[in-house]
């Protein structure tokens, strides 16, 4: 009996079959991975629907879906110089930490893609960041929290220009005299419907800027909040004092609140 | 100037720029040599992915002169390759036995009987099938022989790349793949013996 021998040749030949093509999306992904390509989705907000961007780094990009997906992804690259793909939905891990952090959990995990900013806006952003859910600071407190006293203006276009609005909660930071003021995201409306949406009332905080009431203070404490901080609201009315100025607090003797940091800012 | 030098220099000049190039130039070969090493298709696309994803990130770090001299091909079959040993040791337990020396002795062990891919005139399906064949064999080489054979006869790395590939010297990686070949070959022919006999007893 004759054993049909493989030959050599034949041998390597039919090992050379063995390579195959990549199955398609990997290229897709391993860009998206390092950051050289963004997936986006949409999700509901309070706001309507949104567009959410995002790459291994992190989100790259919050912005109303109104404007259609083509806008979208044209702006998105003109922006960032990187395609931005559709997809059904955010991976799982990154929309439950979106979710906690709308929620008001600041210790969520939002990983951010803010790369080609620069570090005094990425400085504003990381401010507005410690805001907590439902409270209001105005552009001067921002611009102490970050050491730059003076750039208040500055601020407000670092506010402007936040690529992850709602996420980096741009919409907490108000008017030096209370009111609060424009919103990049669709507009002064929207701000007040997300702020309503966190619990915050728009009109009763307007209403206390126009009537000058920039502070509140606690007649039994004797420390004085940013109205909206989470220790002034919990003062009960016949104790609670209005000042008009940080420096009319300090005048009758009260010393500013450890947690809200109110600092003196010009009207 | 080869396409990898090329590509290399481009590389080092501009890493976001030139990445994209690197990752069409060289997936189809990553997933190749993990198919082959591993077997599972879905595994190989994780580590194919994940490969190409260490490679970029190891370039960040690395100053443009290094990136200008590495040698492409054999350097991205390293992390690939290294990849797939660390999810085979993972898997460990669940893998098929690597085919032994002795193939006579233990009849028992043999791979299914692999069909000859130069008998007749081979159609498309005869050709996947011999193929399949084949890839179920290398998969069960010891892992020192498939990756030489892998890198050496699937992915056609020269033998000092292939080398280069396995950190070893020129002189090993080639007895190495030898010893495949001929392990493969006695695999093969003990698989048609089987058949053969099977059809006359049949």
């Amino acid at each position: 009996m004759t054993t049909n021998h493989v030959e050599a040749s034949d041998l390597t030949v039919a090992l050379a079959d063995l390579a195959v093509a990549a199955p398609p999306g990997l290229a897709g992904r391993v860009l998206a991975e390092v950051g050289l390509a963004d997936h986006y989705a949409r999700i509901d907000s309070p706001i309507g629907p949104l567009f959410v961007a995002w790459n291994g780094r992190g989100v790259s990009s919050v912005v109303s879906a109104a404007g259609g997906a083509s806008t979208f992804e044209a702006d998105h690259r003109a922006r960032t110089g990187r395609p931005a793909t559709a997809t059904t939905s955010l991976p799982p891990r990154l929309a439950r930490a979106i979710a906690r952090r709308l929620g008001g959990d600041r210790r969520a995990r939002v990983p951010l893609d803010l790369r080609g900013h620069t570090d005094f806006e990425q400085d504003v952003w990381r401010a507005a960041l410690q805001i907590p859910r439902g409270e209001v600071r105005p552009y001067g407190w921002v611009a102490a929290e970050i050491g730059r006293p003076k750039a208040v203006r500055a601020v407000g276009t670092a506010l402007g220009h936040n690529p992850v609005p709602l996420i980096v909660p741009c919409h907490r930071v108000v008017r030096t005299d209370g009111m609060l003021g424009q919103y990049s995201l669709g507009g002064a409306e929207n701000k007040r419907r997300i702020l309503a949406a966190e619990g915050a009332d728009p009109d009763a905080l307007e209403g206390a800027a126009r009537r000058g009431e920039r502070l509140s203070g606690s007649r039994t404490t004797r420390i004085f909040c940013w109205p909206s901080c989470r220790h002034a609201r919990r003062v009960l009315p016949q104790y609670q004092v209005r000042f008009r100025s940080f420096r009319d607090a300090e005048a009758a003797g009260y010393r500013p609140c450890r947690v809200c940091r109110p600092v003196s800012v010009a009207a | 100037m080869d396409t990898d030098t090329a590509l290399a220099a481009g590389l080092a000049r501009d890493l976001d720029g030139a990445f994209e190039g690197l990752v069409l130039a060289h997936q189809d070969r990553l997933y190749s040599i993990a198919r082959r090493f591993i077997g599972d298709a879905h595994d190989a696309e994780e580590v194919a992915q994940d490969a190409l994803v260490r490679a970029y990130r190891a370039m960040a770090g690395y100053d443009p002169e290094r990136i200008r001299a590495l040698r492409l091909r054999p350097w991205l079959a390293t992390i690939v390759l290294n990849l797939c040993r660390n999810r085979v040791s993972r898997r460990r337990s669940g893998a098929p036995r690597p085919l032994s020396l002795d193939l006579d002795q233990d009849g028992a062990s043999l791979p299914e009987p692999v069909a000859d891919p130069t008998a007749g005139p081979a159609s498309a399906f005869d050709r996947r099938e011999a193929a399949e064949r084949w890839a179920s064999l290398v998969g069960q080489l010891p892992p020192a022989y498939r990756a030489a054979i892998v890198l050496r006869h699937v992915d056609g790395l020269s033998y000092p790349d292939v080398a280069r590939a396995l950190g070893k010297p020129e002189g090993t990686v080639k007895a190495q793949v030898h010893r495949g070949l001929a392990l493969l070959r006695s695999a093969h022919e003990a698989a048609e013996r089987i058949e053969r006999e099977e059809m006359m007893s049949a």
